[in-house]
This record gives C-alpha cells, structure tokens and sequence, in this order.
C-alpha cells in the first residue's frame, strides 16, 4: 500500500513539475490585420499526395504570397467533421475551408448560421429538390467543383494513341460516382480516338481503404499488363503507388492522377491528370483578401485550368510530336464546346 | 465502511488513477517536445470539452457511442468471449435504422418509430453478432477470428450498397428519414446549440443500467459471468455452455447496433458510409479501462470522448495525433497497471490477513 502512495506521489510530483516547464504558450505569432483562414482537412489527412495535399500546397503559397493566417484542423472521426468547422466559425474566421465532398451538408447548414463568414468546400456536392432541381448552395459559399472528366478524356486519347495495343487499362480506388466521373471521361477518350479499343477498368475495392492499397493496386495493374495493357491510368490514392511500381516491373505505363507523379516511377509515367485544389483554394483566399469573394458554384475544367495533363522535359520524349498535337487539338474542341464529354459510366 | 468493500474500492480506484498519472507525465513530456507548455495545452483541452456547453455536447455525443460498444465489448468479455466485431454490428445496427426510418411513412408517430428504428438497430447488429456465435457453438470457430473477418464482409457489404444503390447522387449517404428521429440536447437546453448530443444519451444510461441488472442480478447473467471465470465448472455445474456463448455474442452485438442511433437517428438522420469511424475498435478500450463493469465503462467512455474533442481544441497548439497516443498511453498504462497495482495491494495486505 505504501510502496503504491509512493509511486502515485512521486508520478504526481513529476507531473507537477513539467506542467508549467517550458513553452512559448500561445500559437506561433497571428499576424493581426490579415485574412484569417481556416481549413478542415478529409479524414485522409495529410500526405495522401491528392486533394488533401494539394489544398495544403495552395493554402501554403498563399501564406507565401498573400501572407494570410490559416490554421488547418484534421478530424477524426463523422462528427468531428461538422466539429472542426465549428470551431474555426466560432472564431470568426473570414474563410473556411472543407476539402472533401463529405463537407458538403455540414458546410450548407453552418453558412446559413454563420452568414458574416465566407465558407469555400471542394468537390461539393450539390443536393437537388424533390423536382430534380439543384439547390444552389447558400451565399456565402463557394462550391468548388472540378471536371475531372474533361482532363480524364484526354489522358484516355494519349492512352489510347501511345499504347497501340488496342486495349487500355483502367484502375480506380473505391467504387463510388466521383471515381466513375474519371472512367467515364478516360473511356470517352479512348473511344474517341480508337473505336475499336476496349478499356479493362477494375476497382481496388468499394471501401475507403481501397484508396489506400498499393498491394491490390500492384496486382489489379499487373494483370492488366499481362493480358496486353501497355498504359494505366490510375484515379485510386495511395493505391497507384502499386501501380506505378507495377508499370517499373514490366517497363510498361502508368499515367498519374491529381498532382503531377512523374517522380513515382521516373521513365515509366507518361503523364498525370491534374486537378488543380491547389489553385482552387489559392484562388478562394485570394478573393476573400481581395474582398471580392463571392458565393456560388465554380466549375474547374479544361477551360479554367482546372484539370490538365502535364507535357514537360520529364515525359516529353514518351509522346510523338503528332500524339501530342492531336491531343492539344482535342483539348481546344473541348474547350470549344465541340466535344461533350460525359461524367457518368 | 467496512474492509472488504475497502478492498474492492482501492482495486477499482488505483489502476486508473496511477495509469492516469503516468499518461500525464507522458503527455507532459510530448507537449514539452513540440515546446508547448503543458499546463497550457491541458487547460485548453479542457476549455475546448468540459469548459464550455459546446464542448460538453461533443464529449457527450461521442461518450453515448462509445458507452454501446464499451457495453458490448464487456458483455463479451464477461463471458469469455473477445468480441472484436462491434464495428460492424454499430454500422450494421446504423444502417438498418436508417432503413426503418425510411420504411415508415412520415405520418408515424414518434412513440411508435424511434422504438421500431431501436428494434432495427439492435437487430442489425445482433444478426451480425449471431454469426459468430452460431459458428463458435457449432462448429468450435474462435470468436476473434470471426468477428475480425465478418468487419471486412460487413462494412464491404453495406459500403457496396450506399455506394451503388441507396446513396444520394454525388454523397456516400442516404437521404434523410421520414420517421423515427430521435430530438438533439439543444432541443431542450439552448446552450448545447449545434452540438451533435441528442437523447440517445438517454438511451445508452438505460442500456448500461440494464446490463448491470442483467450481469449481476439476474440468473442468465450469473450463468454468463461463471461461463466466463471457467466454462468447465459451470458446465459442470449444469450451465449449457454453448447457449451462454451464443447469447452472450448476440446481446453483444446487439447492443453494439443499438448504438448507431446515436448518429442515424440523433444526428445526421441518415446512414453515411464510415459513419462507425472506429467507435466499436474503441470499445474495445473503452471495455478495457472501464474493467468490464457497466459503470466503469460509463466513466471510461467519458474519458475517450474527452480525449478525442480534446485533440481537435488543442490542434492550434499540438498536432491532433498527441490525443492519440495519450489515448494509447492510457490503454497501455492501464493494462499494466491493473496487475501490478493489484499484486501490490495483495502483498500489502497479506500480513494483516495472516
């Protein structure tokens, strides 16, 4: 018994001891006078080298060049979500930040409660009415929707033109709509330049862990090489880290997603289909800073410079000269309104 | 008071209070490294939960589910069993709420929906929670395995149909119930505006007095309790091993599923994918420093939700991931602590007992 109090105790002293050792106390020194901005991260979180990331990259150049305060909160678990959002509102922020579709309702509800502060969600969700309407979201938020499948149908071209091999592959993360919105435009692509061209397009799984399985991706990518794939987009996380080592294994492609991965499989990526979060996000500081923010839906594609694919020094010897001008050309028809490309499989 | 109750009240008060101790120091030394002060870090944690209404709204929201996996775990437990599937029977009792709550028509009255949507819950995850125990009565398969699998089958299952089949268009959730939505605290008391807390609290104190009833007052619960200290005797002494087994995982699970309401019908009102978020591999802690007992379980529930709303209040200081290791510094902490503590007492009491 004593030998225990004694133990407690001395746990208790230390304790006492380090409570108040040491510590600058409060946060690093908040510029006062500047743009507040606070973002709540997807349950990912950092480092997943996508949307996450990427808004972390954007709000990052903007400290740089805007010089604002941003704070970011990562959640746990559902209810963490709505939680952090709260949070950053209650303190008055003048923007806040969700970075996932799944912010979407939370972010509707707390902009209605919160009308004085500038709420921004990427890849939001729009709800429609019982009549099949969309319901615009409120004022003061800016829904910051991306059309993937306008980048997608290009790589989809490239895949198709560079392959030769009559059959393309395919390689999503969890089966959901906003990966299909990726086939949809890949295969329209493919078809577009090569009607006689099948896509093998798998999925790692229909959990969120599928976008984080580089063992599924390894094995989906190398069966797909095996039956005569020689390019592989894959739209899949952390997942496509399989496929890109897969692509190293057999010397065959892969073609990347979200950021440019060039740097994954050096040799063996023949471009990246780019989804500018980054810019997105840069762009909505910048308007809150500029008092020119204003609520509503922006659709990112070709023609804003939303989506892209990359052609620079590292893959440029992996694209013919006539591949690429075909591509560019496909991109100005797009951009023209002269090929409709469709967002659903 | 007298000494044996004396006993019983150091046994369960020390474990807790020396792990908690040492997590302290630890946390401590994690916040001296990121060259925070502690005192400020640990006040502000308890700013941002118990410190304000807010707060306490959130602890409370997320103690409600933590106390119907806590509770399912240690039934389990009790028994002899490692139920390691309360993630699959909260989501599964999730889903088939949500499920009910858009079976009924709008019309249905509360009194009638919000138990028909219980009953749904509770069935969800006792069916999920019935698999394993007809497999282990039956055919000898270990429970932890089972239920460990059966995780992967489950949430697979209901993640296909949100995702394909039952979601809103562009979401990974359903669209909101018509019946059976249980009123949020801020309902009742203004100052709990926009927390999740809602009546399920009230829910989960019913279930956790319940299952104290149900553990040591009642003869199905003696049976359960001696099935778990040593199956051979109680067979022995007439007990059907294998019912207890297979009723013990199925009020297990079930009382896991009930758990979903918390988010389903007291929250969101609807079923989102991922909506568990770890609350049932919680539980398993939550069982573990709540030492099994309906009351402890409680408390301990507390002390995770406290944690968890913690880190996100504290993230201007530290990085959220500090509350999850101190949460892993207290499951360590206490899963040490209870034997040592324990061989400690014995050995200072042994001279007066002799």
């Amino acid at each position: 018994m004593r030998k225990l109090l004694i133990v407690a105790v001395a746990l208790l002293v230390v304790h006492a001891a380090l409570l108040f050792a040491g510590g600058r106390g409060v946060t690093e020194s908040a510029r006062p006078g500047a743009t507040d901005v606070g973002i709540v991260l997807d349950v990912g979180g950092r480092g997943d080298k996508s949307f996450n990331d990427g808004a972390y990259a954007g709000a990052d150049s903007a400290t740089r060049i805007l010089g604002p305060n941003i704070r970011f909160i990562e959640p746990g678990e559902g209810s963490d979500r709505e939680a952090g959002l709260r949070l950053l509102a209650a303190e008055e922020m003048d923007l806040v930040i969700g970075v996932g579709f799944i912010f979407s309702d939370d972010i509707t509800n707390l902009a209605k409660e919160y009308p004085a502060i500038s709420f921004a969600c990427v890849d939001y969700a729009l709800s429609v009415d019982d009549k099949g309407n969309v319901i615009p979201p409120p004022p003061n938020v800016a829904a910051l929707k991306f059309r993937e499948e306008e980048g997608s149908f290009l790589v989809g071209a490239l895949a198709a033109l560079v392959g030769k091999s009559k059959k393309v592959g395919f390689v999503g993360g969890m089966d959901i709509p906003l990966i299909h919105k990726f086939e949809a435009g890949y295969r329209a692509g493919v078809k577009h330049v090569c009607p006689d061209c099948t896509v093998v397009a798998q999925y790692a799984g229909v959990t969120p862990e599928a976008f984080k399985n580089p063992g599924k991706g390894k094995e989906l990518a190398l069966s797909q090489y095996q039956s005569g794939v020689n390019v592989i987009f894959h739209a899949s996380g952390s997942t496509g880290q399989g496929v890109f080592e897969a692509a190293r294994a057999t010397r065959k492609l892969a073609i990347g997603v979200d950021a440019d991965q060039a740097d994954e499989a050096p040799g063996f990526v023949l471009t990246s289909m780019v989804k500018g979060v980054d810019a997105a996000v840069f762009d909505a500081i910048q308007r809150v800073q500029n008092k020119t923010f204003a609520g509503g839906i922006y659709s990112f594609g070709l023609k804003e410079g939303g989506v892209g694919y990359i052609y620079d020094e590292k893959n440029k010897h992996l694209i013919p000269d006539d591949v690429h001008a075909r591509v560019e050309q496909l991109e100005q028809e797009i951009i023209a309104g002269r090929i409709k490309v469709p967002s659903t499989r | 008071m007298t000494s044996q109750l004396r006993e019983k009240f150091e046994e369960a008060l020390f474990p807790p209070v020396v792990a908690l101790l040492i997590a302290l120091v630890c946390g401590d030394l994690l916040i001296m490294s990121y060259g925070q002060s502690p005192a400020a870090v640990y006040r502000m944690l308890l700013e941002g939960t118990w410190g304000n209404a807010y707060g306490f709204g959130q602890v409370l929201y997320k103690a409600t589910a933590l106390t119907f996996t806590g509770l399912a775990v240690s039934i389990g437990i009790r028994a002899g069993l490692f139920n390691v599937g309360a993630e699959s029977q909260l989501a599964a009792g999730g889903f088939l709420a949500a499920m009910m709550g858009l079976a009924l028509s709008p019309g249905v009255p509360g009194v009638l929906a919000v138990p028909l949507c219980m009953l749904a819950a509770a069935a969800g995850g006792g069916v999920v929670g019935a698999i394993p125990g007809v497999l282990k009565v039956k055919f000898g398969a270990h429970e932890v395995i089972v239920t460990i699998m059966l995780n992967f089958v489950v949430l697979a299952l209901l993640n296909w149909g949100i995702a394909n089949h039952l979601n809103v268009p562009e979401t990974l959730h359903t669209t909101e119930i018509d019946a059976g939505a249980i009123p949020r605290l801020e309902a009742f008391i203004g100052a709990f505006h926009g927390s999740a807390a809602n009546l399920s609290l009230l829910v989960a104190i019913v279930t956790a007095i319940l299952a104290w009833f149900f553990l040591f007052r009642s003869r199905r619960g003696f049976e359960l309790r001696a099935v778990g200290l040593q199956p051979d005797a109680a067979e022995y002494g007439g007990v059907s091993v294998g019912g207890v087994w297979f009723r013990a995982l199925t009020l297990s699970g079930a009382i896991a599923g009930l758990g979903g309401i918390n988010y389903v019908l007291g929250y969101k009102h609807y079923y989102e994918e991922g909506f568990a978020g770890g609350a049932g591999y919680l539980g398993i802690a939550v069982a573990l420093v709540g030492r099994n007992h309906p009351l402890g379980v409680v408390l301990a529930a507390l002390f995770f939700a406290t944690l968890s709303q913690g880190g996100l209040a504290i993230h201007a200081l530290v990085p959220k991931q500090m509350a999850e290791v101190l949460q892993g510094v207290v499951i360590l902490a206490v899963a040490m602590s209870v034997p040592e503590v324990r061989r400690a007492l014995r050995q200072s009491r042994r001279p007066v007992a002799a």
